[in-house]
């Protein structure tokens, strides 16, 4: 019998390439992140910086942030007590630990069970994550912070985060 | 007796037309106005706040330009890398409608930029000058 190695070498090849591009496209699906639909959070939250999506910090971590707003990173971003009440509610619904979070336990992850992280940029799996991206980077004139996430993941507002 | 009618539904009409006509723009001009007890404000004036370069407030936000830009009509850019909206009004029709709005971002900016809050003579002059931009 002779064994046909032409076809099967072509059959192969293409088995080989669907996987590779399935994989990939699994892997894409693994950064997201629901961007916030709520037009008062995006109001208020996406005016300086990018509105983060909210299951990127758990729930503790926004209620300590909303509960400083007068020092929100260096800048009073204080709101009358009613916004600040309603967007600290939505934050907490939708924050990485509040279950249905299918993304959030990975970046989550190695964050202490009491603590309320305020930077995502400081996240240990955030940092293992961009530990490849070079300082040059970062500082380049269309970065220039770690929060301008749109620099890079184009399709970040959509709460896409992929490469 | 029917003279008098006249009058007053007169003047009633003038009123409720100058309601309709004043903008919420002009009810805030109307509000620094009369809170500066300003004669009328400046858009030279509100230029010169606009470009100038404070020591009061943020070392890294000397003055409204540093993320507004220097081209009213253009878009700005805040140190996180957000683009900021043209702060002219001819090109960012939606702008100074809101007045809550208004008076939120003079808080923040004016302690940013200042290191004090504005005056209702500072926000009039600043409000004239984009409005006309």
């Amino acid at each position: 019998m002779r064994i046909p190695y032409r076809p099967l070498a072509i059959g192969l090849v293409t088995l080989a390439f669907s996987a590779l591009v399935l994989a990939r496209a699994q892997a894409g699906d693994r950064h997201f992140f629901a961007p916030v639909a709520d037009p008062v959070v995006k109001e208020e939250c996406g005016s300086c910086h990018l509105a983060f999506a909210p299951s990127m910090l758990p729930a503790r971590s926004w209620q300590r942030m909303m509960g400083e707003l007068d020092n929100h990173f260096g800048d009073n971003a204080s709101l009358d007590a009613a916004t600040t009440e309603k967007i600290t509610s939505y934050l907490v619904a939708n924050a990485g630990d509040a279950g249905g979070q299918r993304y959030s336990s990975k970046l989550l992850k190695g964050v202490a069970a009491g603590a309320a992280p305020q930077r995502i940029t400081e996240l240990p799996k955030w940092v293992s994550e961009h530990r490849k991206v070079p300082d040059w980077e970062w500082r380049h004139k269309e970065v220039r912070t770690k929060a301008n996430c749109v620099a890079c993941h184009t399709a970040a507002e959509q709460g896409s985060y992929d490469e | 007796m029917k003279n008098m009618l006249v009058v007053t539904s007169g003047i009633v009409a003038m009123i409720l037309s100058t309601a309709t006509l004043a903008g919420p723009r002009e009810d805030l001009l109307a509000q620094y106005a009369a809170a500066a007890k300003a004669t009328g404000f400046s858009a030279a004036r509100g230029q010169a706040l606009h470009t100038q370069s404070f020591s009061g407030g943020k070392p890294d936000t000397p003055s409204c330009t540093t993320c507004h830009g220097k081209d009213t009509r253009g878009a700005g850019r805040a140190l996180t890398g957000k683009t900021i909206e043209p702060v002219a009004a001819s090109v960012t029709p939606t702008r100074y409608t809101d007045p809550a709005k208004v008076e939120k971002w003079f808080k923040r900016n004016c302690a940013e930029v200042l290191g004090r809050e504005c005056t209702p003579q500072e926000k009039g002059d600043w409000l004239t000058f984009v409005i006309g931009q």
